[in-house]
């Protein structure tokens, strides 16, 4: 393999703890794993811990006397801890949902029932002539929510355009996030383009005019930052945030919202049901406290332990070096890429504020042809829009193929990717010399359209 | 090897060469559909004449290999045939795709249609060989003169 000693990350010794990577797929080629960013892949010490939970204190947490129970309550709330503290806030500040979706349309349907809900859940209701701004690179989970909340309330849905070059366009800041503004809900890192946003101008912005700020944090919390290290939520000063266990080396079923002490003391429920509640009456009921609140029924436990092992585990790599390790990647990636005639990287074409989220497109072969020709070399990509359909809409392409890295990642997979992009191109007859060449190439470039 | 299984000469031929590609008047019925995976789309239109034959078919759209070699073999397949003929060949080409390679095709009916049964393999590429054709039976059922049919 290429030299991964120089890498900040010792991924050689790192892959032995990811059984899946050793396996070989399609006729005995190795897997070449580049959708991450999709789901990641889970190493022992991560399987062992839900393993050990299960064999050794399986039982329903805040919930019996007995000493499972209370086992099982302090594995729970311990996860909680670990987890609050990898991105910099307070254990009652995190609500274990099942996804980053749910944690999202948590915040949002909070919202809505905050219209019938006590003086106290105010700030959080919208109506006519309220505002919520989005950004034209979300994920569908954060803005197809925020659509329905706008339908359900009759608020307005505004969003920052994109620029050319896969950036926000924040030229007209003060004029979309106005007092009318209500909720600012944006990713940290698109999970297309691979842009990482400036929080710190949206942020500023919202609180100006005192709208809350909600953080997709899928595609940053799990990666870092490169040059800083872990997300870190408090110094961000976000309201609320979101990030799923299956994309950061944990257990799929478990996703996490952060949201401020205050705002979730003040803020209505969502799911209501057991475990939830304070007192209740045949003629209604209180709530408990956060997070509890907003955690109805028998939660997800030997996923949050499986989770917190996923932090410890990243933790012990050390987040600055997953970061720059995953920025070497990404480098090694765009240089390869685009040095290929024919490819068109949909996204930031340098490193500057942008993680290892790679998307592509290749004259003259489909996406989902490119993904076929990598699969049958082992390389697992993701191929569409990647649920940011809108994204893609302004990317003026109807899908891209997108590799996604992670820190078991080696430059030798890049660049099996790279040769799988070209072998895509030959066997397509797509090469821009052949195209050129032949007399037909006018009709080359009409190809992928039916 | 795997990728020739699938990408058989007929499916590279159709996709270099699509027959019958355009939208064209006049029409009966046209559909317009999208895969919601991958954001692939068709329009396509159908002519029917009095007496219940597919006079036209004719198509635009974007999509990937398979999705427009497969409806330019959907126009060979069904252009000039009567209604009911078309809807017989259809069926028979849905339970090729949807046969997880385990349908052995019939050349009789599906002619440069057998050359999916490698595709049929593949459960993510199913719905893009059924695009066209999910198109096909819509429009079909929004003409006055097709729909007793569908």
């Amino acid at each position: 393999m290429t030299t991964t000693d120089s890498l900040p990350v010792d991924v050689t010794a790192l892959r032995a703890d990811f059984a899946i990577l050793s396996r070989t797929v399609r006729d005995g080629k190795p897997l070449v794993y580049l959708d991450s960013g999709a789901t990641s892949q889970r190493p022992a010490q991560v399987l062992d811990a839900e393993r050990r939970f299960v064999e050794t204190s399986n039982s329903a947490v805040h919930r019996g006397a007995h000493q499972l129970s209370e086992e099982a309550t302090d594995a729970y709330e311990g996860a909680r801890a670990t987890i609050a503290s990898f991105v910099g806030v307070s254990p009652g500040e995190v609500v274990f949902t099942k996804n980053a979706t749910e944690g999202i349309n948590l915040v949002a349907y909070a919202m809505s029932n905050a219209a019938t809900a006590g003086p106290e859940s105010e700030r959080f209701a919208v109506g006519p002539g309220d505002e919520v701004v989005v950004t034209e690179m979300e994920h569908h989970a954060n803005l197809v929510p925020w659509q329905q909340l706008c339908q359900r309330t009759g608020a307005t849905l505004k969003w920052f355009p994109v620029t050319e070059e896969g950036r926000l366009d924040l030229s007209g800041l003060d004029s979309m996030i106005t007092e009318r503004t209500k909720v600012v809900a944006f990713a940290h890192q698109s999970n297309v383009l691979g842009t990482v946003n400036p929080a710190e101008p949206l942020v500023r912005r919202a609180h100006e005019v005192g709208a809350l700020v909600v953080l997709d944090a899928c595609q940053s919390v799990p990666h870092g930052v490169y040059g800083q290290g872990a997300v870190d939520f408090g110094a961000l000063g976000v309201d609320f945030a979101v990030f799923s266990g299956h994309k950061m080396l944990g257990p799929s079923g478990i996703g996490v919202l952060y949201g401020r002490r205050e705002l979730l003391e003040a803020m209505p429920p969502f799911l209501t049901g057991g475990s939830m509640i304070e007192i209740v009456r045949m003629e209604g009921s209180t709530f408990a406290p956060p997070p509890q609140r907003f955690e109805a029924g028998v939660p997800m436990t030997s996923q949050a332990v499986g989770l917190a092992a996923a932090v410890d585990y990243l933790n012990g790599v050390g987040m600055d070096r997953v970061a720059a390790h995953e920025h070497a990647l990404a480098e090694r990636a765009l240089a390869g890429l685009s040095g290929i005639p024919g490819v068109r990287i949909v996204g930031p074409a340098d490193t500057v504020d942008r993680g290892a989220t790679v998307a592509f497109v290749v004259d003259g072969v489909h996406p989902h042809d490119v993904s076929q020709v990598l699969d049958s070399l082992g390389i697992a990509v993701r191929v569409g829009h990647h649920c940011a359909w809108p994204l893609h809409r302004a990317c003026g392409v109807p899908a891209t193929v997108r590799a996604s890295f992670y820190l078991y990642n080696e430059p030798a997979e890049v660049d099996a990717l790279v040769a799988g992009v070209r072998e895509a191109q030959r066997f397509f007859g797509a090469e821009p010399e052949a195209q050129a060449a032949s007399v037909g190439g006018g009709q080359e470039q009409e190809k992928g359209r039916l | 090897m795997q990728l020739e299984s699938m990408y058989q000469e007929i499916i590279l031929d159709h996709y270099k060469n699509p027959h019958a590609r355009g939208l064209r008047e006049p029409f009966d019925g046209e559909s317009f559909q999208v895969n919601p995976t991958c954001g692939d789309e068709v329009t396509l239109r159908v002519k029917v004449t009095d007496d219940g034959k597919i006079e036209d078919v004719s198509y635009e759209g974007q999509g990937c290999s398979i999705s427009q070699a497969s409806t330019s073999v959907l126009t060979d397949l069904v252009i000039g045939r009567s209604v009911d003929e078309a809807m017989t060949t259809m069926d028979a080409f849905s339970e090729l795709m949807q046969g997880r390679g385990q349908v052995e095709p019939d050349e009789d009916v599906l002619e440069d249609g057998i050359a999916f049964a490698g595709v049929a393999k593949y459960p993510a590429r199913v719905k893009c060989a059924l695009l066209g054709w999910m198109a096909f039976k819509d429009a079909l059922a929004r003409t006055s003169n097709g729909v007793e049919a569908v």
